[in-house]
């Protein structure tokens, strides 16, 4: 239980995916603008990266390590993520229409958000069981919505401010990124 | 885009249309591998090899490429020769391949090569393919290695291993860890906004 609950804090918090391990940084500067669609995004990431830590874990321990495949962990892990989201995008469109509303365009592009692939290719690095594999997806996808949620939140206060007119836009942006990561860093000695 | 010549197709990806500056595009690598100069240059090299290779592969079979199935076509191109690199690096630079780790095999989808093959090598010749990814591949490598030379010169006070600040310098820490990257790369940006707007005056 501990080690669960370590995996856990370490994903969201100490290794949080975004400002520690930089991963998934597209979405996080590109969807950060307004804190509705950051939520969203964050929600559907946690989900993929949930179910991909599962299947991952399945197709690396069953096919991959079981047939001596290993050479094909990264062609085999993209192709997996790929048709999981399409996927997921039918379910959720034939299950919950609303919901599928309120994801829209940000389901099909997480195949290209390197968090998810990152979670499958940590997840074989760090030799996790498979339950703890499914708990440190979440978490990770936890800790991306953890970082995502407050960088929106800044973004809008942001747009009141006072800005150099070259900084406007992404260099900010970056910028209170890397003020983020700063306090984050604070918690590197939590584990 | 078929009148230009091929100078100014490499030329843009240096500059004009430089795929970290100014199309914020495979931001993670860039942010994550940069610690050092020597990491930040590899990293580059194995992005020049892998987006050549796609770009001319995806070149020559645009015309085979069924429009509907495009995306996993070039995904599965862009993870063989990611894994040929992954392989290489690790068999004759295993300490490359342990510095840059898990991001490697992660160029599967920086988005700098599917953007090309999407935006350039499935609706261009082969030789003006190459010229593009090339001229890309090479603006990111410039900036990778800018940005990882700055960092490790003001975090260690050294340039590819060099030592360049005198003994004296108090190294700045923060430079080579995590929050050093979000800062020297949006003050890079800031900087490329301000000399683009100096330009056109």
């Amino acid at each position: 239980m501990t080690n669960l609950f370590i995996i856990f804090l370490s994903a969201v918090i100490v290794n949080n995916y975004v400002l520690v391990n930089f991963l998934g940084i597209c979405p996080f500067i590109g969807v950060s603008k307004k804190l509705g669609p950051a939520v969203s995004m964050g929600m559907a990431t946690t989900f993929v990266m949930t179910l991909t830590a599962a299947v991952a874990w399945l197709i690396n321990r069953y096919i991959l390590e079981g047939l001596n495949l290993q050479f094909l962990q990264t062609v085999s892990f993209i192709l997996v993520i790929a048709s999981l989201v399409q996927l997921v995008e039918m379910f959720i469109k034939k299950v919950s229409k609303p919901l599928y509303d309120a994801l829209g365009i940000f389901l099909p592009l997480i195949t290209t958000n390197c968090a998810i692939l990152g979670v499958a290719l940590f997840l074989v690095l760090k030799e996790y069981n498979f339950i703890e594999s499914i708990i440190f997806g979440f978490s990770a996808g936890l800790g991306f919505t953890l970082a995502i949620v407050i960088m929106a939140g800044i973004r809008e206060e942001l747009e009141l401010a006072d800005v150099p007119e070259y900084f406007k836009g992404a260099p900010i942006t970056m910028i209170v990124a890397g003020c983020l990561a700063l306090a984050f860093m604070g918690f590197s000695g939590l584990i | 885009m078929a009148n230009k010549s091929y100078t100014k197709e490499f030329l843009k990806g240096l500059w004009e249309e430089n795929p970290i500056l100014r199309m914020l595009l495979g931001l993670c690598p860039t942010l994550a591998v940069t610690n050092s100069a020597i990491n930040g240059f590899s990293m580059g090299l194995a992005v020049i090899f892998t987006l050549v290779m796609s770009s001319t592969i995806i070149s020559l079979a645009r015309n085979i490429i069924p429009k509907e199935v495009r995306i996993p076509t070039f995904i599965i191109v862009i993870a063989t020769f990611v894994t040929i690199t992954d392989k290489t690096l690790a068999a004759y630079f295993p300490e490359i391949s342990k510095a840059l780790g898990p991001f490697v095999p992660l160029i599967v989808v920086n988005c700098i090569i599917l953007g090309r093959q999407e935006a350039f090598a499935s609706k261009n010749p082969v030789g003006r393919s190459i010229i593009d990814a090339l001229g890309m591949s090479i603006g990111f490598t410039i900036i990778l290695t800018i940005l990882g030379s700055i960092r490790e010169l003001l975090g260690v006070g050294t340039i590819f291993a060099v030592r360049i600040m005198p003994e004296s310098y108090e190294p700045w820490m923060v430079m080579v860890l995590q929050p050093g990257a979000f800062l020297t790369l949006g003050l890079m940006i800031g900087l490329s906004n301000w000399i683009n707007a100096r330009r056109a005056k």
